[in-house]
């Protein structure tokens, strides 16, 4: 395991080359859910590509289809009801969804590991903390008993647990929510994978535990060089942590861009309402105070996803929405350099795209 | 604690809609075979703040800081330990319930999650309209056109009120918890963490509606939440909770712009601010919340407070004003 790298535990970013090909590209990835309500696109049609060291958000509300998206990455999808039916999962070359069982049990944890929003579901209750860590390096390598022993404690120091020594022969609930989110990514990155899957990471703990792990994170990205894909609702933590960004709406991809065209200028209606229905801490940041002024609403909620409306599944809720919007899916499209979307009336109310 | 303590920040001139002065409530802790207690939590220890009419207090601190027994012993949900609970000017702590029930009109409730607290069993308009019969103000249709109303005024139909909780989304659902909070005209909602459980694009919608209340019925809210931007949006003063004590309360572009206290500093640094131009300065604080049984010495907060000096290990700090209408317990300031 590479640890010894610089110990700057000053978060920032980690450079990507823009030309150096992709270690996963998913291209259209299909996960539907065959239900007595009818068949469920969870995922429909999805593809990206994720480098070396870079962070890939994937944002969007319940249902959208962004977990659904991570899980079928890993090939973690309950089959029934859920299937794969189509798209490939390429990871160095290799497409996962044509490998068998057996070998896909081989790259988890190997190559792609992924941790959880509540680390007390995703760990076991009655094996030590030690142990279930150790479990991923016995399962991957060969090592004895001591060297794994050691490799494990030299985890929990990396992801910062104090008394590493005693930690080891603790069980998860003697651990704090914090802790045990420490202890999952000691284990999702023991085999030092080249990519981690963090689904909502720290949306169960508090505010300044959260900043903690999101610490650890990008700090452990920078000396490991592992590229993440980050899950989550949470647009402030997209902000400060990703360097691309997906926004999902009902099953399909909306948008993409980096980070800061993102933000600067949403193309898709709903990314767009989305960035002006969250309260945008004007006081803090030096701003006018904006307390009177209501918040933008999206209006509706989010549809279910058996029986999608014809058209644009955001056109119910759109101010913007149209005839051709009810009607035809719009092209998903550059519509500036790098910058994606699928939207009929992309950019700004007066219609210009900036 | 000084008579200044008392009102807090709040307009010195108006009297409260309700205050809370040295409220306290531990629980024991009981071990053994005999269950004897041997300490306890001190879940609430020594809180005093007050809501005037038509404002809007933030309660934030993070998980088991007790700002949700605050919530209830405010409303008598939970009995205090110790402290006084005055609604407008008249003290309800020690009223029976008999005595106590014109006073549970006044104040309402609404909870994080709207499912579990809306009985599945009953239509919506039902539930709506029981805290009426309940309290023996409406029948009949007299009851069917008051709840009918609460409908319009939440952006629900009036059709609606035949369906079951389960045929809403989370947002609705929230929507009918705020409607059935409204059915006695109370002055005071204690809403506890209201939108935590939603969708982005619909906690907008929770938020405009309650503020809109706020201004057309001049309700009085106590705000608790973790989410510090939607606080700074909707609150006019904020307290801010740490182990069961207030360690700042002050105007809310005070806490925003300057704030005071070590921790309402910190808790200011940890959100991620959603712009990518705005890049986080200050590290995290280190460690977890220290356990309620066995608090640290002195100021609790010493223990991952990046300021600390001998002197916090062994004297509790007070709340003092540092500046006009901001209450800061710390020894450095």
């Amino acid at each position: 395991m590479s640890v010894a790298v610089s110990d700057s535990s000053e978060a920032k970013r980690p450079v990507t080359g823009d030309n150096q090909p992709p270690i996963l590209s998913v291209a259209g990835l299909k996960t539907y859910f065959f239900t007595r309500q009818g068949i469920v696109k969870a995922v429909d049609d999805v593809s990206f590509a994720l480098k070396r060291g870079e962070t890939l958000a994937i944002v969007g509300e319940s249902g959208c289809g962004k977990s659904i998206t991570a899980l079928s990455l890993l090939r973690l999808i309950p089959d029934p009801p859920g299937r794969i039916v189509g798209g490939t999962v390429t990871l160095d070359g290799v497409n996962l969804l044509s490998l068998d069982e057996q070998e896909m049990r081989s790259i988890r944890g190997h190559d792609i590991s992924m941790i959880f929003q509540e680390p007390m579901t995703s760990l076991n209750p009655v094996m030590t903390i030690g142990r279930q860590i150790g479990e991923v390096l016995a399962l991957h390598e060969r090592l004895t008993h001591a060297e794994i022993e050691a490799r494990v404690i030299a985890l929990l120091n990396l992801v910062r647990i104090p008394e590493a020594q005693q930690r080891y022969g603790e069980y998860p609930h003697q651990l704090s929510g914090g802790m045990r989110q420490r202890a999952m990514i000691a284990m999702a990155l023991a085999c030092n994978p080249k990519i981690l899957v963090a689904d909502e990471p720290t949306t169960a703990l508090d505010v300044t535990v959260q900043a903690q792990i999101l610490e650890l994170i990008v700090d452990l990205q920078n000396k490991l060089g592992t590229a993440v894909i980050l899950i989550t609702h949470d647009l402030g933590l997209v902000a400060q942590t990703a360097q691309r960004v997906i926004v999902m709406y009902a099953g399909r991809k909306v948008e993409e861009a980096n980070v800061e065209d993102l933000f600067e200028t949403p193309l898709h209606q709903y990314t767009r309402g989305l960035l002006a229905s969250i309260p945008r801490l004007n006081l803090m940041r030096g701003e006018a105070d904006a307390h009177a002024a209501r918040l933008q609403e999206i209006p509706g909620i989010v549809p279910p996803l058996y029986g999608l409306p014809q058209g644009c599944a955001f056109a119910p809720r759109c101010l913007r929405a149209d005839d051709k919007c009810r009607a035809d899916y719009p092209p998903y499209e550059e519509k500036a350099a790098g910058h994606w979307a699928a939207c009929w009336h992309p950019g700004a109310p007066n219609g210009s795209a900036s | 604690m000084s008579a200044q303590l008392a009102t807090g920040p709040a307009p010195a001139a108006e009297q409260p809609v309700v205050a809370i002065k040295d409220l306290k409530k531990y629980y024991p802790v009981r071990h053994g075979f005999l269950r004897r207690a041997r300490g306890a939590v001190r879940a609430v220890d020594g809180v005093t703040l007050s809501i005037g009419s038509g404002e809007t207090l933030g309660l934030v601190g993070e998980s088991g800081c007790g700002k949700s027994t605050v919530g209830r012993a405010m409303l008598r949900l939970i009995e205090p330990t110790e402290g006084t609970i005055t609604v407008e000017g008249r003290d309800i702590t020690r009223l029976g319930s008999a005595a106590l029930r014109p006073f549970r009109r006044e104040m309402q409730i609404i909870f994080q999650d709207p499912f579990s607290s809306l009985n599945p069993r009953m239509t919506v308009g039902d539930i709506v309209g029981e805290p009426l019969s309940t309290h023996g103000l409406a029948s009949g249709a007299d009851k069917a056109e008051r709840v009918a109303r609460l409908f319009d005024r939440v952006g629900l139909t009036r059709a609606q009120m035949q369906n079951y909780p389960h045929q809403f989304s989370g947002g609705q659902r929230q929507r009918i918890g705020i409607a059935r909070a409204l059915a006695l005209n109370p002055k005071l909602i204690v809403c506890d963490e209201p939108v935590s459980a939603l969708d982005v694009s619909i906690q907008a919608q929770v938020i405009n509606l309650l503020m809109d209340l706020q201004r057309e019925l001049h309700l009085s809210y106590l705000f608790i939440s973790h989410n510090l931007a939607v606080v700074e949006h909707i609150s006019h003063r904020i307290a801010v909770m740490y182990l069961g004590k207030i360690v700042e309360y002050a105007d809310r572009a005070a806490i925003f712009t300057r704030p005071g206290h070590p921790y309402t500093e910190a808790l200011l640094a940890a959100i991620p601010v959603p712009d990518p131009k705005v890049r986080r300065k200050a590290k995290a604080l280190q460690g977890d919340v220290p356990s309620p049984v066995n608090p640290p010495s002195g100021c609790a907060f010493h223990t991952r407070c990046p300021y600390a000096v001998a002197r916090c290990k062994v004297e509790t700090p007070e709340l003092r004003e540092i500046a006009p209408r901001q209450l800061v317990a710390c020894h450095l300031r």
